[in-house]
């Protein structure tokens, strides 16, 4: 038990380690080929994330969807416009970024502040975390089935929605 | 066991980053990405919440935050497609028709 808790820890050093660097890396690199393939980099840790805290199908429907469908997408387009380097434009400028960077700085502390608040009150539920949550597919399902049904069957519908709005948008005749 | 408050500051942390991609890019794909990336950052929070309140609600709408950001990047690189080939541009500081 005791090395499985030493186990869990390290993993989330490095995967949070892993992800920072790799966030930071999407929104300084030059490139957008490159931003996307860091930004594949920063979803997988935290799919191993998922994995530790229980949630495999979570974990799984992470690497498919987001690192799998939606950066495929954003590859894809990347391609199919084929910038070229004189094509991305000036970036701004050097007092815009460090105000930037010092309101980002900001609005972490302001974050940090309201995650510790609200934890200090209401963070120990009746029940701690004693019960823990069943891992698999099946628990997730029965929920989606079940309680949250109607917005399951929304979620369809927005999809239609969306295949249908991103043809007319993007075919140049229809 | 990770406590809470480690995962929460981790996804602060990555919203943050997220914030700031969008405040100093102006290649419309790297803000597009960095929205993925705050999308991302409140998942991890959700899935944490989820495990330290013993509830699958919060993996639910993980589940279908993920549907969301589907659709979304479809639709905003639908857009981005069209706006390139109207303005032969992928930089938010020529699309200023409806500036004030």
């Amino acid at each position: 038990m005791e090395t499985d808790e030493n186990m869990e820890f390290v993993v989330f050093a490095i995967m949070a380690l892993v992800s920072t660097v790799c966030a930071i890396l999407v929104i300084s690199h030059r490139n957008p080929v490159s931003s996307a393939l860091f930004l594949i980099a920063t979803m997988v840790s935290l799919a191993i994330l998922f994995l530790t805290l229980n949630a495999p199908f979570l974990a799984v429907i992470q690497i498919i969807v987001y690192a799998g469908a939606i950066m495929v997408l954003f590859l894809f387009v990347i391609m199919l416009l084929n910038l070229r380097k004189d094509e991305f434009g000036p970036e701004r400028k050097k007092a815009q970024r460090f105000f930037a960077i010092l309101f980002g700085f900001l609005f972490l502390i302001l974050l940090a502040t309201a995650i510790n608040v609200g934890l200090s009150t209401f963070g120990h539920p009746e029940a701690p975390a004693t019960k823990l949550i069943p891992a698999g597919v099946e628990p997730l399902a029965e929920l989606l089935f079940t309680k949250y049904l109607f917005p399951f069957e929304l979620a369809s519908v927005l999809l239609l929605v969306a295949i249908v709005g991103a043809i007319v948008m993007a075919k140049r005749k229809l | 066991m990770v406590p809470l408050s480690s995962y929460l500051i981790l996804s602060a942390v990555l919203f943050t980053i997220g914030v700031l991609g969008v405040l100093v890019r102006r290649n419309i794909l790297i803000i597009f990405m960095s929205i993925e990336l705050m999308l991302n950052a409140v998942n991890l929070a959700l899935v944490a919440f989820s495990r330290e309140f013993g509830s699958m609600d919060g993996q639910v709408f993980v589940f279908l935050v993920m549907t969301v950001a589907a659709a979304e990047a479809a639709v905003g690189l639908a857009i981005i497609i069209c706006l390139y080939r109207n303005r032969k541009s992928v930089n938010v500081d020529d699309l200023n028709l409806m500036k004030w």
